[in-house]
């Protein structure tokens, strides 16, 4: 069930992102945004599965609403080497990944989020298109992307669910997880065409930001 | 095995390794995950024998479960909220005839105003039915006070609640290492009911009993409720040498040993608890906290020994016994007659309004500062409830508080300006 640890330590700890500047716990913390319907609370669930096969302590839970399709929905994921014992929501991201841009200006998305935090958006426009370039200027611009989720779900698995690929883009973008440990989690919660599907968005959302991240550095 | 499982899920099939054979259930949030996957594993022939009864309502859950336990089938269910305060009157008729029915309480709120989120006020409500009441703080201990509450009603021949947080613990994804059923069947023998409906012996269970020994029957229910406070500790040290996992007995102690302030809660809260305590003790206050499993019986010895040491004691509680206060804390003050500690109520995470650690740490440093009301509601926002004290002021048809006071947030749901 779960496997030993993946290069992804090495590589967090070789480019000292993840965990630099994470307080006295070395709490990984991630809040996703989205409507009720596009796996919101699957994403956080699946993101906990991997950590989980990377020998981690993870914490998934959903902020419940009264759920309906459509509505804001926001669920929590905590990640970290010792047992979490905390239950408050998270306040305070490392990580926000944004479902469904359309939230950006009804909920207060950004609130909290760390100054060194990591942002991923779901939508086929830039950051300055979609209205962010003077807020971004407070954040480290390398660590904000948007990504095509929704575009690489539909080409991939049939359906405009972003939540695996926006997974796999997290994975290039922190290294928290491994993008192996993102499609064996994807693997152990679906099957078949929908696993092969979502494991597929997944790992193209991941090279998506890898190159994203490379004309970035080059730029 | 370790598996990273949702806490529905874990209960769930814990629930199966201890051999239900009826499990009568009605669906209500933030319950419903936990019969839902018990029916799946019913129907799936994965659970068996066993029946999964389809009821109409939490009272017939209740009252099929009283039937089923009293021809000595081994009985489960599950509910939460007004679910619980539906059963209410099945509930006493369970204790009051001794039939040891395990059911999980998902704790939630109860409405008016409704609001399906956490808090303690269902199981609450019921502490004094009869009903043995096990809260715990994570989904291991839900785990594993699931396979102990089986055992302990089976033992005393009395129903048990096991309470967890509703959507906290029902639904977070954590680790949780599951029991073989080779552990579970080793700590839970087949159940032996002391009385059972049978044709071939037929006995009356529920007589009518009069003043000439209605006083007497209740009195041994009290005295048999009292034995778990023996029963738990000998049954937490048989569950960890079996599971190899330290079981808590009564009641949790973190770092009280020379704390002269002390924090004491129930259910996941203690979690966060336990963070702001060591965030506190980093910059060297001598604070602890304790965390009471068993609320009925209440261990009256064990709560003073363990607190009554303490400057102060801040009771940090999810219900409200309106037109008094605290409820544990009433509880703890009763334990605590006579000793020298200040106890404190903080009403705090009501309808799901969430504990912060850094809420914790404010309340903390002012009961050490002392600070403290005797009575405080943690996070309350005081200008709001002012705002709607003006407004029934300032006007006889004032309209309901609860609409008022969202449109008063704004919040959008609050219907047409």
């Amino acid at each position: 069930m779960r496997q030993a640890r993946t290069d992804a330590g090495l590589e967090r700890e070789s480019n000292g992102a993840a965990l630099s500047g994470k307080g006295r716990t070395g709490m990984f913390q991630v809040r996703i945004h989205g409507r009720g319907g596009q796996g919101v609370v699957t994403a956080a669930e699946l993101l906990s599965l991997a950590a989980f096969e990377e020998g981690r302590h993870a914490q998934a839970f959903p902020s419940f609403g009264s759920e309906r399709t459509g509505a804001p929905v926001v669920a929590f994921c905590r990640i970290d080497d010792r047992a979490i014992r905390t239950r408050e929501p998270v306040s305070e991201p490392d990580a926000l990944i944004v479902q469904d841009p359309t939230l950006l200006h009804q909920v207060d998305v950004f609130g909290g989020l760390r100054a060194d935090g990591y942002v991923l958006i779901n939508s086929i426009r830039s950051l300055d298109e979609l209205g962010l370039g003077e807020w971004v200027s407070g954040f480290r611009h390398e660590r904000l992307l948007a990504v095509p989720a929704s575009g690489l779900a539909r080409e991939h698995v049939g359906q405009a669910r972003p939540n695996a690929a926006l997974l796999g883009g997290l994975a290039a973008l922190t290294g928290i997880v491994s993008l192996e440990s993102v499609v064996g989690a994807i693997r152990a919660r679906f099957s078949g065409r929908l696993a092969d599907g979502n494991a597929a968005a997944a790992e193209a959302c991941f090279a998506f930001v890898r190159e994203e991240l490379q004309a970035l550095s080059h730029a | 095995m370790l598996e990273q499982l949702e806490g529905s899920r874990a209960v769930a099939r814990t629930v199966a390794l201890c051999r239900p054979e009826v499990i009568p259930a009605y669906p209500i949030s933030p319950q419903t995950h936990i019969v839902e996957v018990l029916s799946a594993m019913v129907k799936g022939g994965e659970l068996r024998p066993c029946e999964f009864v389809n009821v109409e309502s939490e009272y017939a859950a209740m009252s099929a479960a009283i039937g089923a336990s009293a021809t000595g089938a081994r009985t489960y269910t599950a509910t939460a909220s007004q679910g619980l305060l539906y059963m209410a009157e099945a509930l006493y008729n369970a204790s009051g005839l001794g039939l040891p029915i395990v059911m999980t309480i998902a704790n939630r709120a109860i409405g008016a105003p409704i609001n399906i989120w956490n808090d303690h006020s269902d199981s609450m409500s019921q502490r004094d039915s009869g009903w043995l009441q096990l809260y715990v703080e994570s989904n291991q201990e839900a785990v594993d006070t699931h396979v102990l509450a089986f055992r302990l009603a089976e033992e005393l021949s009395l129903p048990v609640m096991v309470c967890m947080d509703g959507f906290i613990l029902t639904h977070a994804y954590e680790q949780i290492d599951l029991p073989s059923q080779e552990q579970v069947d080793a700590f839970l023998p087949p159940y032996e009911p002391r009385q059972v409906l049978d044709p071939a012996e037929p006995v009356t269970i529920g007589a009518m009993v009069g003043p000439e020994a209605f006083t007497e029957v209740k009195y041994l229910a009290h005295l048999k409720q009292m034995q778990a406070l023996e029963e738990i500790p000998g049954l937490s040290r048989e569950l960890t040498d079996v599971l190899g996992r330290e079981q808590d007995g009564l009641l949790r102690c973190y770092r009280c040993e020379d704390a002269d302030t002390v924090a004491v809660a129930l259910g996941s809260v203690l979690g966060t608890i336990e963070d702001a305590v060591d965030e506190l003790r980093d910059r060297g206050v001598k604070i602890g906290a304790v965390g009471i499993k068993a609320f009925r019986p209440f261990p009256l010895e064990e709560v003073r020994a363990a607190l009554g040491h303490a400057a102060r004691v801040v009771v940090i509680e999810k219900a409200l016994a309106l037109g008094v206060g605290g409820i544990v804390s009433q509880n703890v003050r009763i334990a605590l007659a006579g000793s020298a500690a200040h106890v404190y109520t903080v009403i705090a995470g009501l309808g799901g309004r969430p504990i912060t650690t850094a809420s914790l740490r404010r309340l903390f440093e002012d009961a050490v500062a002392e600070r403290l009301q005797a009575m405080t509601f943690l996070d309350l926002n005081a200008e709001l409830v002012a705002r709607e004290l003006e407004r029934t002021r300032a006007k006889r048809r004032s309209g309901p508080h609860a609409e008022n006071m969202l449109r008063d947030i704004g919040v959008v749901a609050a219907g047409p300006v």
